[in-house]
This record gives structure tokens, sequence and C-alpha cells, in this order.
């Protein structure tokens, strides 16, 4: 991006006047290597996002803010009901409620070694990833109502875990106020199957060490020292929240004249959340989190199976489970006074700070955790949530890609990075090595500098950071 | 991408960049030649369509209020049959009425270890999306799907 277009804040916030149409500036939250780095586009869509009716404060873009749809992935927007706003499908995107979980396991990193391939093995076989792949589980229609109502408490009900993990997920495990009925039939056709399984693309489940610790307490305070072995599982709510959002999207392309709605670009499809089709998407994306949260609840219970067989003195308690592509109702302080607002995250996490009403006791002194994903064979990061009200509590999300598939496809080859990555020690499985070369460590900007740009500028507090031991790849 | 001059446009498909995910663009001598050239591309989105053995027929029909959203409910039709059927397709044909359309496709199972499938596709978008002719004639329908 062209820094002459930015108005420079700080060393880590840059600032776009609004200009046209635009009713607010544009944040971006990153160093200047960063912003340097990243796309145009972050720029055109931080623009036109501003110029949305109802958004309050600025339209924000975290470290690893990249060219989305509509909204820049890394983006954050929140709107007021009272004053307009509207509600995008676009802002949400495809997957919805994508998110990543933590879980500890009371062991460390070396008595994985012991088992890491057979570990590595076994997950492969119990884990549903790739294309075409299927749960256990196949859904009738009153159960998928249930599951879509329920989420992870659904899923604890039907046997997937236990009632403990549910504080630990944003919402205790269930986002109020999902509609079934506002789900279409192909959507949930589409999920029938799919309860259960990782998906494809930057999806994964991996076995993970402690490798730093930037802040003991903290870790601490979540459970985690130096040399530990977690387990982080990266996916989303599968075809019923693709189907969903491309739903969704004709329908509020289609209805936007008629809700006096210029859009620049279709993909900021959006209607006013004081709408009859407003109302009715957040009923369907409140359902498309409820499946992402029982998704990986399902998940992490057959993670848990397969520690049982191999390491039975394992304990996987869950750490934590964030989503990272929502659109959720939530009360923010604005210029002092409590304003209820939509607020959008698209390729961005929550990071509730200290005291925050939502976290579960254990967590409430500490902070709520941000587990930021890396890409498989690099770091993955996890922060503590500062409650900063800059991006109403939001920080980054992953990586974000420097590179398309193309060019990581005509760079790397699948077998090359499946063994350079075992010679460091990191066991990747996955049924397509097209598709381990396309997501090829390289292909992705380093995690460890949008994290850092992330704590410089006050959005969250890193705690540790974790590399891979074993990563099973959709 | 473009035809010899005087001959008819020869039907074709390209991908194109982005940075997250992948564009699809189909071309031919007509709207139709076009749209099902952009299905095939979205094929070699996920495997090379080669492999495909176009064994069985499935039939789609959609509308939209213009060809731009009608090619995105097309693709989205396939992104639909593939997820439901576990079926992967390489041979398409489609006839558009104003803005309707009715189509095949032909395909099989997927088979893992031949198909090598690399990413599901998640939806087609209307990001870059164009359904437009070049000065030569040639019908061009392209988006990016996202993975």
């Amino acid at each position: 991006m062209d820094l002459s277009l930015l108005q420079k804040i700080s060393a880590t916030l840059w600032r776009i006047e609004p200009t046209g149409a635009m009713h607010v500036p544009g944040l971006l939250f990153a160093d200047e290597a960063l912003v340097r780095a990243m796309d145009h586009k972050v720029y055109d869509q931080l623009c036109n996002v501003a110029s949305l009716p109802g958004i309050v404060g600025a339209a924000y873009a975290m470290p690893d803010a990249h060219w989305g749809y509509g909204f820049p992935i890394g983006g954050v927007a929140a709107f007021d009901p009272d004053h307009g706003g509207i509600v995008s499908a676009g802002g949400v995107g495809f997957d919805i409620s994508c998110g990543v979980r933590t879980l500890l396991t009371g062991l460390t990193g070396q008595q994985i070694e012991a088992v890491k391939r057979p570990l590595a093995d076994r997950l492969y076989q119990t884990i549903p990833a790739g294309v075409g792949s299927h749960g256990r589980l196949r859904l009738a229609n009153r159960e998928m109502d249930a599951m879509l109502r329920g989420g992870a408490r659904w899923a604890v009900e039907a046997g997937y875990g236990q009632t403990a993990d549910l504080d630990r997920i944003e919402e205790g495990g269930r986002m109020a106020g999902a509609d079934p009925e506002q789900v279409s039939r192909h959507a949930k056709e589409r999920q029938r199957e799919e309860m259960g399984t990782l998906g494809s693309g930057n999806h994964y489940l991996e076995v993970q060490e402690v490798v730093e610790v930037f802040d003991p307490e903290m870790a601490a305070a979540f459970g985690l020292a130096l040399g530990d072995a977690v387990i982080s599982i990266h996916c989303g709510s599968r075809g019923l929240g693709h189907q969903i959002g491309t739903d969704y999207l004709k329908a509020m392309v289609i209805a936007a004249p008629g809700h006096g709605l210029h859009l620049p670009d279709r993909e900021l499809a959006c209607a006013p959340l004081d709408s009859e089709l407003g109302r009715a998407y957040l009923g369907a994306i409140r359902a498309g989190i409820n499946c992402a949260l029982a998704n990986r609840q399902i998940l992490t219970h057959l993670a848990r199976e397969t520690f049982a067989e191999l390491l039975p003195e394992a304990r996987l308690d869950l750490l934590y489970d964030v989503s990272h592509n929502t659109c959720k109702e939530e009360e923010h302080r604005v210029e002092g006074r409590p304003r209820r607002l939509f607020v959008h995250r698209k390729g961005a996490t929550r990071a509730f700070g200290p005291g925050h009403a939502s976290l579960p006791a254990e967590l409430r002194a500490a902070g709520q955790p941000v587990i930021i994903g890396g890409s498989m064979g690099t770091s993955s990061h996890i922060l503590a949530g500062l409650g900063s009200q800059q991006a109403f509590a939001s920080a980054c999300h992953g990586a974000g890609r420097s590179m398309s598939r193309h060019q990581a496809t005509r760079r790397w080859q699948g077998r090359a990075v499946v063994d350079e990555l075992s010679g460091r020690g990191i066991l990747i499985r996955s049924p397509s090595l097209r598709g381990v070369a396309e997501e090829a460590p390289g292909a992705y900007k380093d995690v460890d500098a949008v994290v850092d740009a992330a704590a410089a500028a006050g959005l969250a507090k890193k705690v540790v950071r974790l590399a891979p031991l074993i990563c099973v790849k959709g | 991408m473009s035809a010899e001059t005087g001959a008819r446009p020869r039907a074709g498909w390209q991908h194109f960049q982005h940075m997250a995910d992948i564009g699809v663009d189909g071309h031919g001598a007509t709207l139709a030649e076009a749209f099902e050239q952009a299905a095939l591309a979205m094929t070699a989105v996920i495997t090379d369509p080669s492999r495909v053995h176009p064994d069985t027929a499935i039939a789609v029909s959609c509308t939209a209020p213009d060809d731009e959203l009608l090619l995105v409910d097309w693709l989205n039709a396939w992104v639909y049959e593939m997820a439901t059927r576990d079926m992967l397709f390489s041979r398409f044909e489609v006839t558009i009425e104003g803005h309707a359309l009715r189509g095949t496709g032909w395909g099989e199972p997927v088979d893992l270890h031949r198909h090598q499938p690399a990413v599901e596709i998640k939806g087609a978008t209307y990001t870059e999306l164009c359904v437009c002719q070049d000065a030569d004639s040639t019908w061009h329908a392209r988006c990016v799907v996202d993975v």
C-alpha cells in the first residue's frame, strides 16, 4: 500500500481521512513494513466499508489484513441499528464462525515425541479431513435444527465432550437468537454428513508445543508452561455456513436498491439491521455460528478419543474457543456512552480484556485467550485480550497469505514440503499433496511480525508462542 | 486467450490470481460456452479435469436477474452438487434463455487416490465478477471462487 495515502498516527496506527462517501475514517493497525506489503485493495475495501450506513467509529484493519470479499480479511466494523446500520453477508463471508480452539493436554512435547508417528497416523485416521470427507454423524431434520439452536451445548448433550468445555467457548457454547427456519434446505443438505469434519484449505488440527513464554504469569493463568503440548483445531461451519453465505449474498444484492443501498462493490451485500432480510440473516448466521461451535466440539471429542488410546494419561481440557468470521451484537462504550452495536469481524478475533462479564471466573482476571493460528510449519500464538476499545476489542486472526495458490504450487511440490517439514520434526498428514503445496509455510506472511504489531498497537498482549509437532491438514 | 481474427473464438478457460483464493475465467463464442468453460475452470481448481470420467449426468437449473448473478448461481449450483453428491464434473452443457438457464454436467464420484482433490470450494463470489464480450466478440464469464 502507498504510504502517502495514509496519515501516520503512531508506529502501529495509520489513518485514512474520510473523503467522498465515507462516513468515518479508516484505521490500520500495523507496522510500516506490514502496511507497505498490504495490497492496495485493502485501502479500497476499507474506504468502501467506511461508506456503509450506520457505521460507528471507523473501518478498521488488523495487522494481517489482506484483500477480501467486500470487507478486507482482517477487517472490523460496527453498525448501530438505531442509526440505519446494516448487517453484511459479505462482511462475514462464507466461512461463518471459522475459528480456532486450543486444548491443553497435561503432557509435554517430549512425551508426544515418544509416540509422535503413531499419534499422527491415528489422528489422521480419526479426524475427517479434506474434500469429500464425512463425519460419523448423519443429522436428520429435527436433530439438524436442534444443533443449529444449541451449538456446542447440543454437542455436549449428544455425548461429545463435557459440560466444563462450554465455559471456555464464546457465548457459553451457544449463540442465542439462532433461527433454523432462516437457513435454506440446501444449506442443511450440505451439512447433513459434514458434522465433525475439518474441511480443506487452511483448516487443520495441530499438536503443538509451547516453545516461548512471553508472560509467565499470564501463561500460568491459561494453564500453559514452556515445553507443554497443546492441540489446536482450526475450522468453521462447513457446507452449512458456505451455503448461508451464498444464499444471503444473492438475496442482499437483489434487495439492495429496494433498501436504498448503493453498493460500490456487490460483495458488500448488506441489508438494514431493521429489515426483514437483515433479521432473517441474523437468525441464519447465529445458526451458522452454532454449527461451527458444534463442529469444533465434535472434533475435540474425536481428538480426546485418539489421545485416550495412545496417551491415556493425557487430560484434554479446553483452554478457549474463538471465532474470527462473525457479526455479533455487543455493548461497547463509544465516546463514554454504552451502545449496542453489531460488530463484524472478518478475519479478526474478539479480544475481551480482564474483568469482562462474559469470561469464565478462572479467566476473568487474566483476560480472554486470543488464539492466532499460524500456517502449517510455522508458529501459532496465544495472546490475551486487553479490552482495548480500539477496534471494539478486536485483534488479528492469523498470518494471512503473502502469495496466491498458483504461485505457491509453482514454487513448491507437496511431497518436498512434507519431507522438509518432517526433517524439522513436523509430521504432516493430508489427503492432498497439491493442497499441501498450496498451503506451504512460505506462502504466508510472518505470523510473528503480525502478532508483534498487534501487541505494539495495544490490541492484545503476547503470552506464548507455539510450534507444530503434528499437523492434520484438510 | 483471444481467437484468431475472423475465426470463431475458441472455447477455453484459465485461472487468474487472487491473494487468498483463485479466479475462474471461461471463454467461448457464445455466452453458454463461456459459462460451460467457467464451470470447467472451477473443476480445475480442485483437480485436473482430464482425470474425471464424464460417466454420470446431473441436471441443474437457475434463474437470476442478470447475467452476472446467473453465472454465480450456475457455479454455485455445481458447488452444491459436488458437495452433496461427492462428485466431480468434467463436462458441461448449458442453454441460456433470458436470465434462466438449464444445464447438465457429466462426472463421477470423487476418487481420492486418482483425483487428489486439492481443496473444496466454499462458493463462487461477486469479486472480479464479469460476464462480457471482448472486442473480437469472445464471451467471457469470470469471478473469484472462495476455497
